[in-house]
């Protein structure tokens, strides 16, 4: 390192210590991303014993009280400590403060202590795993949870609960950022369109966790104190659970998918060196996914016994979501027409995601209809329609997303070759593992078996056999970027040659995020300024 | 290897249709946008020769054309769907329909038909009749699924749920437990036998079943009898109106309790006043009836609504069929 480089946010100070107290958004995101690998690594060798198991019919090579602490661990922990965290508490954390031209978020102090009690909350998880385990797969039905299961649901509720402020801290510094800390110039409809489906999370977060908090504080109860809320045999309402469980973890899929469908607009939008087509209707379209997302939670439940006239409303408002969804898929595409489109690794990534989402998009109104979801319900076709939604496109908008931004984060260039191997490795991995399991569920195979009839074996044995290779691909992606921490060449402060804040500053930034003091002139994506700029001034209120 | 399920209920064909309608839908959006992005990623890549003249950055028309369509495509399929369903969960109210009880347990279907068969993980039913189930659990909550039959129903704990359908197609198939029950879940199987009607009278008349006087074993409606006279009569036998209401014509009329609200009194009903006895006082008697939780069980209880049903129907009595069960599907308050 030359004596004359400036020092940036990574070098400035050194040691644990300068870690655990920092109150810097780009380190705090840091220090998500690798609890969430943790995380990914725990989830992810469940996924592999849940696959190994299911590769011959009979259940041989683990117990079915084993495979059912498989399947839970595999389910808790990813969709807590790694779907929902990743894209706003990593990509979010390290880059809306620079996207919007300012030097933190709002309260920094804040974003460090929800890290701390996301940590915290992890921790509980694992003791829940180590302790036990816990078998109540990871919706906690009742009265399952709490009047049968003999696992650590305790300490797992407890977990979730504690967790779940983190996201309701998060939620709250991103709204009052948004709101408060966007640079002079920097206007609502100047926002990048990743902020805009930040935003959009946030407010998911800051009013649906609550609701799971509540919920999985009230399962804890019960277990402890027998007190009838939820089972039937105290005097309690199994549904009501079952309402107030989906009432949060419905939204909750769209804090998965939001923020990844944001990092692909931004990538959409480089690597076609333009402006997003519509971007007024994309912006708009998270906040209707936000709303609309809110009112859809008993489609969960169209078996459940649910009046007939509550299932044909949110069968209905199911349809209705679909379309904000379409219109961000349409406008991505239509961003490709008269884009110069460069072909590099993290636009790998997005169009993988763009297949994906539409096969798991659509196959969501097979189960939004009422006459064919009572045939899928609880079968392997709604494990692949929601892995094709929440894994296959959420993983792959995240590591777009990552890759684009890695050499920001670092100031390291990664092997461009291999991320464009791994990119179409975990395309064709995913779509092998996890498609043959719509068939499954279409020929009546439930989920959560531990053993199968026979007919079942051939699907099962290519979806494992494509979690092999979604599993390289995977690893192969860990390695390559782990190896360019360290080996990687110097990035340049706009390796792909994009529009935005964070591109102006250094790679990797300072830790005051900016040498000058930003200003915004353009209009966001301004790749053609030349063409069809729009001619209103947009001067911030 | 199959790829696609048997059609063997009435429901099975309507279903595939919808799955095939939704298909193609999706075949026609995914290929489109795929085709689209193709194409425009190799015109337009980088360095091609393309016209890039003023490229559109919105179009509004264009955005409400794309948002408009194909949710008008989605309407259509919604009603059809939701259509099918109400069918599906409406019983219908047919003469002839079989009605069957089922209770499920962790790891366990018991099952018992009218003519007091009792079965364990197998349903034997005849083809082309109408078959309604009465279900529930007996501790956590389970799903009876028949995927030839496309016909799915959650199973809970302390309320029944009803599900009707019409096998089409003599055959064996599959009934699995749906909703996650704990250990071995996925044990919770079974076999459904749909038999010719010839077939499924030899199956009922089959020595196995133990015979009473009459040379067949007890109906559900005797067996409730029998349970009625031992446990219930005592009180609610003829002539001890005074301390008890008399059962006979109950069955689906309204009661007025103690605290005024008005009840029908339905399966759920009777079910809970057998468990839960101040729960629902009848107006003008006393709280006095000891709850019978632990001695009297789930198929028991079946057995003593089918006794108590009767006598408002005495054509049940030959114990061919239950009248019909009233509707659930609005379940709880």
């Amino acid at each position: 390192m030359s004596i004359a480089q400036k020092p940036n946010y990574l070098d400035s100070e050194l040691g644990i210590k300068s870690w655990l107290t920092t109150l810097d958004h780009k380190r705090i995101g840091i220090m998500y991303l690798l609890v969430i690998c943790v995380f990914f690594i725990v989830g992810g060798s469940m996924a592999a014993l849940i696959r190994a198991e299911l590769l011959t019919p009979k259940g041989d090579l683990l117990t079915s009280d084993a495979y059912n602490k498989a399947f839970t661990i595999h389910g808790v922990t990813l969709v807590f400590w790694v779907l929902i965290p990743a894209v706003p508490a990593v990509l979010g954390n390290f880059c809306l403060p620079l996207m919007i031209g300012a030097r933190d978020v709002a309260f920094p102090r804040l974003n460090l202590l929800s890290w701390y009690v996301f940590t915290i909350g992890g921790v509980f998880g694992i003791m829940a795993v180590i302790f036990g385990g816990i078998d109540t797969g990871w919706t906690f039905y009742t009265p399952y949870s709490t009047s049968f299961s003999h696992t650590s649901v305790v300490l797992a509720v407890t977990a979730v609960f504690i967790t779940g402020f983190s996201s309701i801290m998060t939620g709250l510094n991103f709204i009052v950022t948004i709101h408060k800390m966007r640079a002079p110039g920097m206007t609502w409809f100047r926002l990048p369109l990743f902020v805009w489906a930040n935003y959009a999370t946030s407010l998911i977060m800051v009013l649906a966790t609550p609701v799971i908090a509540i919920t999985v504080f009230l399962v804890g109860l019960e277990k402890v104190a027998h007190i009838g809320i939820f089972d039937p045999a105290l005097g309690g309402d199994p549904i009501l659970f079952q309402h107030m469980f989906w009432f949060y973890s419905h939204p909750a899929v769209y804090i998965m998918i939001l923020p990844p469908m944001g990092v692909i607009s931004e990538i959409v939008a480089c690597f076609c060196r333009k402006r997003i087509f519509g971007y007024e209707f994309v912006a708009y379209s998270s906040l209707a996914i936000a709303i609309i997302g809110f009112i859809v939670w008993a489609h969960h439940l169209f078996t459940s016994g649910l009046s007939t006239y509550s299932a044909m409303v949110f069968s209905f408002l199911t349809f209705l979501v679909a379309i904000p969804s379409a219109v961000k898929v349409f406008n991505w595409t239509a961003t490709f027409y008269k884009g110069e489109i460069h072909f590099e690794s993290p636009m790998y990534f997005a169009i993988g995601f763009i297949g994906l989402f539409l096969i798991g998009g659509l196959t969501g109104l097979f189960l939004a209809s009422l006459g064919t979801d009572i045939h899928f319900q609880d079968t392997y076709f709604v494990v692949a329609h929601f892995h094709y939604v929440m894994v296959g496109s959420a993983i792959m908008g995240f590591l777009g997303g990552l890759h684009f931004w890695w050499p920001k984060i670092t100031g390291k260039l990664y092997a461009e070759g291999l991320a464009r191997w791994a990119a179409v490795i975990i395309f064709l991995g995913f779509n092998f593992t996890f498609f043959p399991q719509f068939i499954l569920g279409y020929l009546g195979m439930p989920r959560r078996y531990h053993s199968y009839s026979d007919e079942f074996q051939v699907l099962h044995v290519c979806s494992s056999l494509g979690a092999t290779v979604l599993g390289f691909g995977y690893i192969l992606t860990f390695c390559y970027l782990l190896y360019s921490v360290k080996f990687g060449a110097k990035a340049p402060k706009n390796p792909w040659g994009a529009k935005g804040f964070e591109w102006v500053t250094d790679s990797p930034p300072p830790t005051d995020n900016f040498d000058f003091k930003p200003v915004m002139r353009e209009e966001a994506y301004a790749y053609k300024p030349d063409y069809e700029a729009p001619e209103v001034v947009h001067e911030r209120a | 290897m199959r790829f696609v399920p048997e059609q063997a209920s009435n429901f099975a064909p309507e279903v595939d249709y919808i799955f095939y309608v939704l298909l193609a839908l999706t075949i026609f959006f995914t290929f489109g946008v795929v085709f689209a992005i193709i194409y425009l990623s190799v015109k337009y890549r980088a360095g091609s020769k393309a016209n890039r003249t003023r490229p559109p950055h919105h179009n509004t028309a264009l955005e409400l054309a794309w948002s408009v369509i194909p949710f008008l495509m989605g309407v259509p399929v919604f009603l059809w769907s939701a259509k099918l369903y109400v069918e599906m969960y409406s019983p219908k109210n047919t003469a002839g329909a079989l009605n069957i009880s089922v209770v499920g347990k962790q790891r366990m279907w018991h099952i018992q038909h009218p003519t007091g068969q009792r079965e364990n993980n197998e349903l034997h039913i005849p083809v082309n009749r109408d078959i309604k189930l009465m279900m529930i659990s007996q501790d956590v909550i389970h799903s009876f699924f028949i995927p030839d039959f496309r016909i799915k129903k959650d199973v809970l704990p302390e309320y029944f749920s009803t599900q009707w359908f019409r096998a089409t197609k003599v055959g064996k198939y599959h009934l699995f437990c749906a909703e996650y029950c704990g250990t071995n879940h996925s044990e919770m199987i079974g076999t459904v036998y749909v038999m010719t009607p010839e077939d499924y009278q030899k199956w009922l008349s089959d020595t196995k079943w133990g015979m009473n006087k009459f040379g067949r074993p007890d109906t559900m409606v005797e067996q409730g009898e029998k349970l009625f006279v031992t446990r219930c009569a005592g009180c609610h036998g003829a002539g001890k109106a005074a301390t008890a209401p008399s059962l006979a014509g109950l069955f689906g009329k309204e009661r007025e309790m103690a605290d005024g609200r008005r009840i029908t009194a339905d399966e759920d009903y009777i079910r809970r006043s057998i468990y839960e006895p101040d729960a629902m006082v009848v107006k003008g008697y006393q709280n006095i009836m000891p709850s019978f939780k632990g001695q009297i069980d789930e198929q028991q209880v079946f057995e003593i609504i089918a006794y108590i049903n009767s006598l408002s129907n005495p054509q049940i009595q030959a114990g061919t069929t239950l009248p019909t069960a009233s509707r659930k599907q609005e379940t709880k308050q």
